[in-house]
């Protein structure tokens, strides 16, 4: 258990070394850096000046000393500040976090709960009428593109009817109950976005976990229909489940960067989004490494509630690395 | 019977995914026609005649700059669905490529790309997009003209969003490459001194066309969708050039004038994306060999 779990954290943090790269790379190749910027700001700045402050800064290293660089500094725990919001970037970073992470979980544990549901009850009569409407509802579900569906909730329950804002997240210390209201339309469009592929996963998870012999002989043994699905089958059915869908957690933050733009939340999504539109690279850059990390700790925590839910699954290291 | 007749009647059967191919070739072949019909093109500005409402001679009226809802809906279409094939065969090479080299290689190449696959399956795709279509090209050396130009902005989104559609296919062609491999005609063949480019090719693919054909149809849904967010971000297809996705993004700033902008785009995209989806469903109910032989 101990090398299977050493492995597979090793395997993370290779993944995370390279991304860093990767993203470093890529926010070097942004159109305009800061001496570009600092120009634009004075332009009274001559092209030799530009060129020392280059120099001074370092930016006309070749990009593999540059990211050493970076990494250096980074590490000792200075990770630069913002240039929209002129503070520190962890001080940004960490209140968009954890209002992401609201949004998440609640979203998750929304459309997991529904998913199982629909998923038992589409499995208990494959083929009828009932599996049928929810299949439909399921590849509806999978093509509607996320940022729309916002929109004509937008449409519908704020311009329209005008029964919840159309977006913001409430006064900072209004009461729980009225900045609940904010969050109804962003949960919405987040569940949805990945209640369809639950659904189709719970229900063939289902549909294969009713069909084992273990099934059989508990009805043999007298157990009722409730009990059966509920107990033997929903038991089983949850193992592959539980392992998709946390895997999904890098597309689940995906939607919340649509959710968040949309609705105007403020989260690790938008923070990404509005950086790189506003030049502000060295907070895209270290938001988009957070947002990396936190869904490689995603994967591995549920890997290894897999391995702890599911008895038959082997921690020698040469199984992991199948 | 003959596979292909059993294959056709099969996809018959399946009502929705018929449905679905007619309206991707409506789809794809609307643009021309309508606009030859209606003598309407898609690029006309009226400034006299923005939001005008449906009917007259503007069937679904027209958007903030004057020009006909209709025709730039079904351009728009072409050039979604265009971006979103071209992805998707993009997307199913480099799947083929990295499958095919994973399963007949094994060992380390294996452990290493299907690692890889692993990881672009987990991570924050859509982040690291925006920031791979917000990147400034002429800092690749690209000269900037070029750079700037129309085509060169389809073809990076093309290969933008084919760089995440891949990974089902890679899968499903390593999966098949190994169940060949240990097949007495691939060892025999192996004996004979064939090469491994041509057990690729000759025993592994051929057993992998029909999932992989579903997967790329799939795929194509979904990478669809995918443009569509870019657009709409302001990061995929650039005005003038319509698409679904930056139409809805003009039209969200102007909401509360004119709702019925933001909806059609979006009912497009929907109804384009069900269909592939639904095409996906049929073709793999026709082709998959395990079903029943009827």
């Amino acid at each position: 258990m101990v090398a299977w779990l050493a492995g597979r954290l090793l395997q993370s943090f290779v993944v995370l070394a390279v991304m860093s790269f990767v993203i470093y790379a890529m926010i070097g190749l942004m159109p305009g850096d800061p001496v570009d910027i600092m120009i634009a700001a004075d332009p009274r700045l001559a092209p030799e000046d530009a060129a020392r402050l280059r120099a001074l800064y370092g930016l006309d290293l070749p990009i593999g000393e540059r990211y050493l660089n970076w990494l250096g500094t980074a590490l000792s725990g200075d990770l630069g500040y913002s240039l929209t919001y002129n503070r520190p970037v962890l001080e940004i970073l960490l209140p968009r976090l954890a209002n992401t992470l609201l949004l998440l979980v609640i979203a998750a544990l929304l459309a997991i709960s529904v998913a199982v549901t629909a998923g038992i009850v589409a499995a208990l009569r494959p083929r009828g009428i009932v599996d049928a409407a929810i299949n439909l509802a399921c590849f509806a579900g999978i093509s509607v593109p996320p940022f729309w569906l916002a929109l004509v909730l937008i449409i519908v329950f704020a311009v329209t009817l005008g029964w919840l804002p159309a977006g913001g997240m409430g006064e900072a210390g209004a009461p729980w109950s009225e900045r609940a209201a904010y969050l109804v339309l962003p949960v919405a469009t987040l569940t949805a976005a990945s209640l369809a592929a639950y659904t189709r996963l719970a229900r063939s998870a289902m549909i294969e976990a009713l069909r084992q012999d273990w099934i059989r002989t508990a009805r043999a043994k007298g157990a009722g229909p409730a009990r059966v699905v509920a107990f033997h089958a929903l038991r089983n059915a949850m193992l592959p489940l539980v392992t998709i869908i946390a895997l999904d957690f890098g597309t689940l933050f995906s939607g919340a960067l649509i959710t968040e733009t949309m609705f105007g939340w403020l989260g690790m999504g938008k923070l990404i989004y509005d950086s790189i539109l506003g030049n502000d690279f060295n907070t895209a850059l270290v938001a988009l490494l957070f947002a990396t990390g936190v869904v490689l700790v995603a994967n591995v925590l549920a890997d290894i509630a897999y391995a702890a839910l599911d008895p038959r699954i082997s921690y020698r290291p040469q199984e992991a690395a199948r | 019977m003959n596979g292909f007749a059993r294959f056709r009647r099969r996809f018959l059967r399946h009502r929705a995914a018929v449905a679905g191919l007619v309206v991707l070739v409506l789809m794809a072949l609307a643009a021309p026609l309508v606009g030859a019909a209606l003598g309407l093109d898609a690029t006309q500005v009226d400034l006299f005649g923005r939001y005008a409402p449906p009917g007259g001679g503007h069937l679904l009226g027209t958007d903030e700059a004057g020009r006909d809802v209709l025709m730039r809906l079904l351009y728009g279409g072409q050039v979604s669905l265009a971006v979103g094939l071209a992805a998707a065969l993009g997307a199913a090479l480099i799947g083929t490529s990295v499958g095919l080299l994973a399963g007949t290689r094994g060992g380390r190449v294996d452990a290493l790309l299907m690692r890889t696959t692993d990881a672009v399956i987990a991570l924050p795709v859509l982040p690291l997009l925006i920031v791979l279509a917000a990147v400034d090209l002429t800092r690749l050396g690209v000269p900037a003209g070029s750079a700037q130009s129309e085509e060169a902005a389809l073809l990076r989104i093309v290969s933008v969003i084919a760089l995440v559609g891949w990974t089902t296919v890679a899968r499903l062609v390593r999966a098949g490459a190994l169940s060949v491999r240990t097949r007495d005609y691939v060892r025999a063949a192996e004996a004979l001194g064939a090469s491994r480019l041509r057990v690729a090719m000759r025993h592994v693919l051929p057993n992998v066309v029909a999932p992989v054909v579903v997967a790329t149809t799939l795929a194509a849904g979904n990478l669809i969708l995918l443009e569509s967010v870019l657009s709409f971000l302001g990061l995929g297809i650039q005005p003038p050039v319509p698409s679904w996705g930056n139409m809805l993004s003009n039209a969200q700033e102007t909401i509360a004038r004119a709702p019925a902008l933001a909806l059609w785009p979006g009912a497009c995209i929907f109804a384009t994306v069900i269909a592939l989806n639904f095409l996906g469903d049929g073709l793999q109910d026709a082709l998959d060999p395990r079903a029943a032989a009827d």
